[in-house]
């Protein structure tokens, strides 16, 4: 079992924490003039995405979360389960659903993905920041409104809908930045 | 040339440390109270199993072998024997160093005003305090005892609690340090519920401490039939500031207390320090009733100018 001091405490630093691997994001040093010393530390569940406050004595070892962050190929889904492939070694990591959260709904295949792997299995997957993907069905556009900025439902070939310029026609394709979901271009052929 | 050759600390900055220092100089001045300065190097060190020495070592002329020092964590032993030797009422401006202490609120090395005030007891030592204090930027200051903070923000009495109690509210708090003795509970509750509330208006001195944390301090039966140790501690926008004792003048049970230390240091598996024997002959032969603080003078200065960390007041 790997350990870290409290001493090897930084930003980022993965721990076990109640069986749940966790990341720091924020390490204190505190301590009474006369008393124990203490890191007082903000880590985020990795599994749970939530945010906790933990204090450990200074000194002490905590057992280290084998988690690690990878580039993964995206290969297909069979609505279930998602398949990536490290193009390295060609072996193959499945995640399923809940771990997917939303990376899938921006997928169409051979996209690069950021997979986090705890032990192994994915804990969770990050699309690219920005994706092209076609457009299945919108309203028509309005020719020449390029100023007036409105905005439309686009539903693309993921499935996903996002909001575009009221220009923008069916079948175009466009880039989205996954992080905010928006409509960033047309993308000419 | 290296890029940052510059202090980490403003010429703005260096003024107001500058004044600070007169204006301690000729505060204890006009209370006749004299200014010494002990050495920083010594064989002996401190037992107190959470403060850890730095060591040094030097060679003699003509000697074949090294002589290995400490340098002090506090002027403290050395002031106690000028005051044993009849010096009467003293303080020190002076760095003391401590290992393994880095951070926002801590340095390796500090400066430090220590000062004692002979016949005085705690409360009377804070009242001075309050006057440099009041001569300084804060016109008015606040006392309380560590239980009624205790009560106050968590919501028991520290002094009567079970064992039990402690560690379940410790551990609902996010302690995750595993099993822990009385004063390590004391020590996280405290910090992360009580100390971080103090002093956010008028500086707050903290009075009769638990008594497994007396540290030098004497202990008294307290009227509601627990002992408390006659200590206190300073603090301002919560950060403790200053540390203060009716000073422990019993050489028996300072010798007790050492090596009790040095036992609790063994059990964890720390260096075990050289008790000093100076010291304790000059508690033997008697140490007058007196009072004494040490005041953490780069967090005055960090309240005085508002500054963020530690590093932005050391020149």
């Amino acid at each position: 079992m790997t350990t870290y001091s409290t001493n090897e405490f930084r930003n980022g630093l993965k721990l076990m924490l109640d069986g749940d691997p966790c990341s720091i994001i924020d390490n204190e040093f505190v301590k009474p003039g006369k008393g124990q010393a203490f890191n007082r530390v903000k880590i985020r569940n990795l599994k749970t995405g939530r945010v906790l406050e933990k204090t450990y004595k200074s000194g002490e070892s905590v057992e280290a979360a084998d988690v690690v962050g990878i580039e993964l190929q995206y290969l297909y889904n069979d609505g279930e389960m998602w398949y990536f492939m490290d193009t390295s070694s060609y072996e193959q990591v499945v995640a399923d659903k809940t771990t997917m959260d939303d990376a899938g709904q921006w997928l169409t295949g051979e996209e690069v993905c950021e997979v986090t792997l705890w032990n192994g299995v994915p804990l969770s997957v990050l699309p690219p920041n920005f994706v092209e993907l076609k457009i299945t069905e919108t309203d028509p556009g309005l020719k020449g409104d390029t100023a007036t900025g409105g905005a439309k439902p686009a539903t693309l070939e993921t499935g996903v809908i996002v909001k575009v310029p009221l220009f923008v026609e069916q079948d175009e394709i466009i880039k989205v930045d996954t992080r905010t979901a928006q409509y960033v271009s047309r993308v000419k052929d | 040339m290296k890029e940052n050759w510059r202090p980490s600390c403003t010429n703005e900055t260096l003024k107001a440390r500058a004044d600070l220092f007169g204006q301690i100089r000729a505060f204890m001045a006009g209370n006749g109270v004299m200014e010494v300065d002990t050495p920083a190097l010594s064989p002996y060190a401190n037992t107190d199993p959470h403060i850890e020495s730095v060591t040094a070592s030097l060679r003699l002329p003509g000697a074949n072998d090294k002589l290995s020092l400490y340098l002090h964590t506090s002027p403290e032993f050395a002031m106690k024997r000028l005051l044993a030797n009849g010096s009467g009422s003293i303080y020190q401006i002076c760095k003391v160093f401590r290992s393994e202490e880095f951070g926002n609120l801590h340095h390796f090395e500090f400066s430090m005003l220590e000062w004692y005030r002979t016949g005085f007891g705690q409360h009377e030592l804070m009242d001075e305090i309050a006057v440099l204090l009041r001569r300084l930027q804060w016109p008015e200051t606040e006392r309380r005892s560590y239980r009624s903070g205790f009560e106050e923000y968590l919501g028991f009495n520290p002094h009567a609690a079970e064992p039990g109690r402690l560690s379940a509210k410790a551990e609902d708090l996010g302690f995750a340090g595993g099993p822990a003795d009385e004063s390590t509970l004391l020590d996280f509750l405290f910090n992360h519920s009580v100390a971080p509330n103090l002093g956010v208006y008028n500086p707050v001195f903290v009075y009769d401490y638990p008594a497994c944390q007396a540290a030098l301090a004497r202990v008294r039966e307290g009227d509601e039939g627990y002992p408390v140790a006659e200590r206190f501690e300073l603090f301002i926008s919560g950060m403790e500031i200053a540390n203060g004792f009716y000073e422990l003048t019993d050489a028996d049970e300072q010798r007790d207390r050492f090596k009790r230390e040095n036992r609790l240091r063994q059990a964890r598996g720390l260096t075990e320090m050289p008790i000093d024997e100076t010291l304790l002959g000059a508690l033997e032969h008697g140490l007058p009733d007196c009072a004494g603080v040490a005041l953490g003078l780069d967090r005055l200065l960090m309240a005085l100018t508002r500054a963020s960390s530690i590093n932005k007041v050391r020149p």
